[in-house]
């Protein structure tokens, strides 16, 4: 069999193409999987599982309450479900059937879901899933993770895979650098620290961790040390490296492709509130729905750009 | 085909129709016991179920109380969830926990969620959010497939599942995929929370309905144990379509001040002297 490749790190690489590369490599590894489908197999990057393995995918047509509703009880049988589609459907039509028939009798489901946040671009605001990491993060049990790139997707892919229980998983869709390396094994509720410093933490999740990382290299032009760690799975958090940044460093600056309330930015201060209270800054859209635009000029459009980062990182360092 | 395998305890018609008609009366009677213990639940809408329980639980269904977890078991969804009532003590009767259980309903001391929770031993789907029980079903008859396991599903609809665009999604899945492994049976029995059905939301034929997409349909009268028991044989050898049996059913059945009667679908607190009528009308039965 193949092994799984992986991208060189710097690379340009569309998340959606780790997750049909993913998907195809993991058909031979596993059997105990399917993939359920609403139509949207060339939105959400899982069309060469539908072309190398037609008998792994069950088509739902373009009815997703059924589809979440049907993973449930599919469950119940043994096989892995691995449920995607779009995150506004995903996360928010069908949330309540993961709720109830995944979530509530602790169902070995996996949803990925593509399209989220301004990454989408031009599809504009109603595709541009800004509330998901909320919505999933507020039921019971689900573990939620946000990769940071390509590689990092793959390497969790296999992990939610062998973790027992409901999980959602983000998948990007614009052209992402890569920051993560191909052979960093993948642990839920593990953060991992991409850059050292001590002036200031900045800890992204999504495409926001290679903005975090161009972040750091400006501010050290400026003389500011700052670290950046790459939260990728969100729930469970990583409340030790989140504490030791709040008392190694002089402040947290969390970043996301996300509507403020009830993302990165509030899990990490829901956390640290009750840990170690930390001075924060909080880089996400602010309360805004999105726009039609592209992936490149969206984020200084909305306030979530590297200029940003660093804005927020100044102010932590200097007030 | 008839396979006792994993039924030792109760073989296919080891039960005459007379003897499953005793075991959903004493579901009905338990129910009430119940309800009125809970001083909340929906009485109305489990009397309407209880026939069909009897005979899922008595004579259909292949399963093991012993076993309740079993990969091959046949599978149940209660897709109107605030029937569970019945449901649980049927599951009591059936032999997967005592009586006492079941009637610990809606209480924090018991395990016995006012709607159906599958850390209840024999409770196969969650549910009380109308909607999603067919479509639960559907999963299970696709996952059989897919495995090769020969399993049935069977789903008890409700007249609030069926206004329910999930349900309906559902229904033109099922049809598509030609799942002959899946039988819905819709609890016809015409009032919802707050008014008839005919008032809130009139469907026409929903059986016809149903048929346009591609299920087999059958129309009964869904206290008659006897036509129950057929139908869902008739089900068992129908290929390449699910089957829906369209029960017609009276809401509150077998207990007069109960029946056809909008008071009865819950919550309701029962007081002792109703109580002592509708087990008095169920004893003479």
């Amino acid at each position: 069999m193949a092994d799984l490749q992986f991208w060189p790190i710097g690379a340009d690489v569309s998340v959606r193409d780790a997750f049909g590369r993913v998907l195809v490599h993991m058909a031979n590894v596993r059997k105990d999987w399917v993939l359920l489908d609403a139509d949207v197999a060339g939105g959400t990057g899982a069309k060469p599982l539908v072309g190398a393995y037609p008998d792994r995918v069950v088509q739902f047509g373009i009815a997703e309450q059924n589809m979440m509703a049907a993973a449930g009880g599919m469950a119940d049988t043994g096989l892995i479900p691995v449920v995607s589609t779009f995150a506004a459907f995903g996360c928010m039509r069908a949330h309540e059937q993961f709720r109830t028939a995944i979530a509530y009798p602790n169902r070995n489901v996996k949803l990925c879901c593509s399209h989220i946040g301004l990454d989408v671009g031009p599809d504009g605001a109603t595709a541009q899933m800004l509330e998901d990491l909320a919505t999933m993060r507020a039921i019971p049990g689900v573990t939620v993770i946000s990769p940071a790139d390509a590689n990092e997707f793959m390497q969790a892919f296999q992990a939610i895979l062998e973790h027992e229980g409901p999980v959602y998983m983000r998948i990007g869709r614009s052209p992402t650098p890569v920051v993560t390396e191909a052979d960093a094994p993948f642990k839920i509720g593990k953060a991992k620290r991409l850059r050292e410093g001590t002036d200031v933490t900045l800890v992204g999740t999504g495409v926001a961790v290679a903005r975090a990382l161009k972040a750091a290299d400006m501010l050290a032009g400026e003389g500011i040390s700052a670290r950046v760690v790459n939260m990728a799975s969100i729930k469970p958090i990583d409340a030790d490296e989140l504490v030791a940044a709040a008392t190694e460093t002089g402040g947290i600056v969390t970043a996301e492709d996300h509507n403020v309330f009830g993302g990165l930015g509030s899990a990490v201060a829901e956390c640290l509130a009750e840990r170690h209270p930390a001075r924060m800054r909080f880089v996400a859209v602010r309360d805004r729905f999105g726009k039609s635009g592209e992936h490149t000029n969206l984020p200084a459009a909305f306030g979530i750009a590297v200029e940003d980062i660093a804005a927020a990182a100044r102010a932590l360092v200097k007030g | 085909m008839t396979d006792n395998s994993m039924r030792p305890d109760l073989p296919h018609n080891a039960l005459s129709v007379k003897e499953l008609a005793a075991r959903a009366t004493e579901i009905r009677r338990q129910c009430l016991k119940a309800v009125y213990a809970a001083r909340s639940g929906h009485p109305g809408g489990s009397l309407s179920i209880a026939d069909m329980l009897s005979v899922l639980y008595f004579d259909e269904m292949n399963i093991d109380p012993a076993k309740p977890a079993l990969r091959t078991r046949d599978r149940f969804v209660l897709s109107k969830g605030h029937a569970c009532p019945a449901l649980y003590v049927a599951l009591a009767l059936r032999g997967y926990f005592p009586m006492e259980e079941a009637l610990k309903l809606r209480k924090l001391e018991g395990f016995m969620e006012g709607h159906p929770d599958v850390r209840i031993p024999g409770v196969d789907a969650p549910s009380g959010s109308l909607g999603m029980g067919l479509s639960q079903g559907l999963g299970m008859a696709i996952g059989a497939k897919l495995q090769g396991l020969d399993f049935r599903t069977y789903v008890i609809l409700g007249d609030g599942d069926m206004q329910e665009g999930n349900t309906w999604e559902a229904v033109m899945s099922a049809g598509h995929k030609k799942m002959d492994n899946l039988v819905a049976i819709y609890d016809s029995n015409k009032l919802q929370g707050d008014a008839p059905v005919a008032t809130q939301l009139d469907m026409g034929d929903v059986a016809a309905k149903v048929g346009q997409f591609g299920w087999h349909t059958l129309k009964i009268d869904g206290h008659d144990v006897g036509a129950i028991q057929s139908a869902l044989a008739t089900a068992r050898s129908e290929k390449g379509r699910p089957t829906f049996i369209f029960a017609d059913t009276v809401k509150g059945k077998g207990v007069s001040f109960m029946e056809n009667v909008l008071y009865w679908h819950g919550s309701v607190t029962m007081k002792d002297e109703e109580l002592e009528k509708a087990l008095a009308e169920l004893e003479a039965a």
